[in-house]
């Protein structure tokens, strides 16, 4: 019985592709519609993914076992701040973390800001970021060339900086930095050393048009303020991570001399919380640029549809003779409903190749070079079941239409 | 004598057009006995078309009995008689209708794509069915390279494939020219007179009707004469 209805069933498949390769244009441009349409939801769907991997990627570098602190609670409701402009967290909050939580390995203060930096004749826009020592420690970044500032440095106030590695080739294309001396608003500060390239990632520009300098420089010369603006914390250990969260909000809880049951006037979040925010709104992103490339694989299904039935009045002869000698009415039927879903399925084929493609080349063109893409499988599955889901969904009408027809008149039809 | 491949009694076919009724046959009986070439003759309107339809299993009598071979096709539904029409019924039509740049050989087999089972020899019984009517050697040639008398030959090959019990021309001579005509009715005369088939042909050309054994002239949807050579 199987074995049987496998071979009607590869029969009716080679009626439909005999019937398809009748009349190849044709058939080529009906499955045109589903070809960009497949296309289009695998490169839209891989430009969303790579944005998310690329956002997955940079948290991932900075390791899991990391935590921010930052001024103002996360539940404030009414007016909130920006970012950066509390100034509940000082410098000595960051530094008693450090000494009493014992699940703190390192801290690192952060005071960021803009500005024009100069060297020679070159001058250069980049985010200036006030750190601790421990720096490449708390990020997981390692200095290239030179070396980091150390703790006499931070406590001075020194004037010194690490630059990244864009704001070094900007300023310095090929020269060797280390000893130089650039200037920061105008106050001159010399170059330690140079970070490790870290690379683009999705679509958020460079993480490496910046330069550090320590954090207490940044307060005292550049903005002159006395708050620090958040505390990269990072735990002995993933594991420690609750703990350090708890020992964190305890400490400061005591040190701002919050009253129990009063809210925090400060937030400490992990790492992998920021990581889900972040994938979230490229999970949005991700969700819509698919469903508006799933728009023109729907118009691609009313494309066979038309022509399924454009198809079926052509053959209407035909099919009062495939009825003359035995076709029965759902014989007819599958044959019209299988020429659709093949061709929907090759479109669907092609369209993955197609896809892919496209995909391939938004991350060559230099236009779109912010973007990653990734071509998932499922983006790839998804595509090809909904492509074949259309030739089912848009190919019965024209096939039952087909299907009662009266073999007398389709005969006589001229 | 051998027994009867088809018997009719008392058969009527009335269709409705918008509100008239139009009694296209009324009360046909009448017999064909296995090995008959019957040609059925008369004027447009006289019935001959519905009676064509009904004895090809295409459309069912308003009442009356219709046995095909033994089976009360009369009673059949759509499935049933479609199956009937496989195995026991080729069509030759007036137009040819085989399909478009598909080859003789294709056009030969596609009955058995609706017949279940034995697939290995389709080829070897479509070549068969072409070598009878003598276009072996063309069947690999695609519709549009074939004459009108060779595409006709064609779809009598499509019709002998199944073997059938009955072989139903529509004024298969139609769209020819007589040199041709001559040729295919010489086809009909051979699978008659040797190899015993049943043929029924409707014409209204009374040359091509004489190559029949037998004549039956339909007038007002009743049998109003039969005549034998």
């Amino acid at each position: 019985m199987i074995k049987r209805t496998l071979k009607h069933g590869l029969q009716t498949l080679r009626i439909a592709s005999r019937a398809l390769g009748r009349n190849k244009m044709r058939s080529f441009l009906t499955a045109l519609g589903i070809i960009i349409g497949v296309g289009a939801v695998i490169a839209m769907v891989s430009i969303g993914e790579g944005a998310k991997r690329g956002i997955q990627d940079r948290f991932a570098s900075m390791g899991t076992d990391l935590l921010f602190v930052s001024p103002g609670s996360q539940s404030a409701r009414g007016v909130h701040g920006g970012w950066g402009s509390m100034t509940t967290l000082k410098e000595d909050d960051a530094l008693a973390i450090l000494r009493e939580c014992p699940a703190v390995m390192y801290v690192s203060p952060s005071v960021s800001a803009r500005a024009q930096t100069v060297y020679g004749n070159k001058n250069w826009n980049t985010s200036i970021s006030g750190t601790g020592d421990r720096y490449p420690e708390v990020r997981n970044w390692e200095v290239e060339l030179g070396a980091y500032f150390d703790e006499a440095m931070v406590k001075s106030a020194a004037k010194v900086c690490v630059l990244g590695a864009d704001v070094k080739t900007n300023l310095f294309e090929d020269e060797d930095p280390v000893g130089k001396v650039i200037r920061i608003k105008k106050i001159p500060f010399k170059v330690l050393g140079v970070l490790k390239k870290r690379g683009e990632s999705g679509g958020f520009g460079s993480r490496d048009d910046m330069i550090t300098i320590p954090y207490t420089t940044a307060m005292r010369r550049l903005q002159g303020i006395d708050y620090i603006q958040s505390v990269d914390v990072r735990a002995v250990s993933t594991a420690a991570l609750p703990q350090a969260v708890t020992q964190i909000q305890e400490l400061l809880r005591n040190r701002h001399r919050i009253a129990p049951g009063a809210e925090d006037d400060f937030t400490v979040r992990n790492m992998s919380e920021i990581a889900e925010t972040a994938a979230e709104a490229t999970q949005m992103m991700t969700v819509l640029l698919g469903s508006i490339a799933s728009i023109s694989l729907l118009v691609g299904g009313i494309g066979i549809m038309n022509i399924m039935l454009v198809s079926v009045t052509e053959r209407i002869r035909e099919i009062g003779l495939r009825m003359a000698v035995g076709a029965r009415e759902v014989d007819i039927l599958l044959q019209f409903l299988t020429e659709a879903i093949v061709l929907s399925l090759m479109g669907g084929l092609i369209g993955i190749g197609f896809g892919i493609g496209a995909s391939r080349l938004i991350k060559k063109i230099k236009m779109f070079s912010a973007f990653n893409t990734v071509v998932s499988l499922e983006s790839v599955l998804l595509a090809f079941f909904f492509a074949a889901a259309i030739g089912i969904f848009f190919g019965f009408y024209p096939a039952r239409k087909a299907s009662r027809l009266d073999p007398i008149e389709a005969l006589r039809y001229e | 004598m051998p027994g009867n491949v088809i018997e009719l009694t008392d058969l009527t076919k009335t269709y409705c057009i918008g509100e008239t009724e139009v009694n296209a046959l009324r009360g046909v009986s009448y017999a064909i006995a296995e090995g008959e070439f019957l040609a059925v003759m008369g004027p447009s309107g006289s019935g001959k078309s519905t009676l064509m339809n009904i004895l090809g299993c295409l459309d069912r009598p308003t009442s009356g009995e219709y046995i095909l071979d033994g089976e009360r096709v009369s009673t059949f539904d759509k499935n049933k008689l479609a199956r009937v029409r496989n195995r026991k019924i080729g069509f030759v039509f007036q137009s040819f209708n085989l399909l478009a740049r598909t080859t003789a050989l294709e056009n030969t087999e596609l009955p058995l794509l609706y017949s279940a089972g034995n697939g290995q020899d389709v080829t070897e019984r479509a070549l068969a069915s072409l070598a009878a009517v003598g276009l072996k050697d063309r069947a690999h040639h695609k519709t549009n390279q074939l004459s009108g008398g060779e595409q006709q030959r064609v779809a009598i090959a499509r019709a002998l494939l199944n073997n059938p019990t009955l072989i139903l021309a529509d004024e298969p001579t139609g769209n020819l020219d007589s040199k041709t005509s001559s040729e295919v009715m010489n086809i009909f005369k051979t699978l008659n007179e040797d190899k015993g088939m049943t043929i029924l042909m409707v014409t209204h050309e009374p040359d091509i009707a004489a190559w029949a054994r037998a004549r039956i002239y339909l007038k007002d949807g009743l049998i109003i004469r039969e005549e034998r050579s």
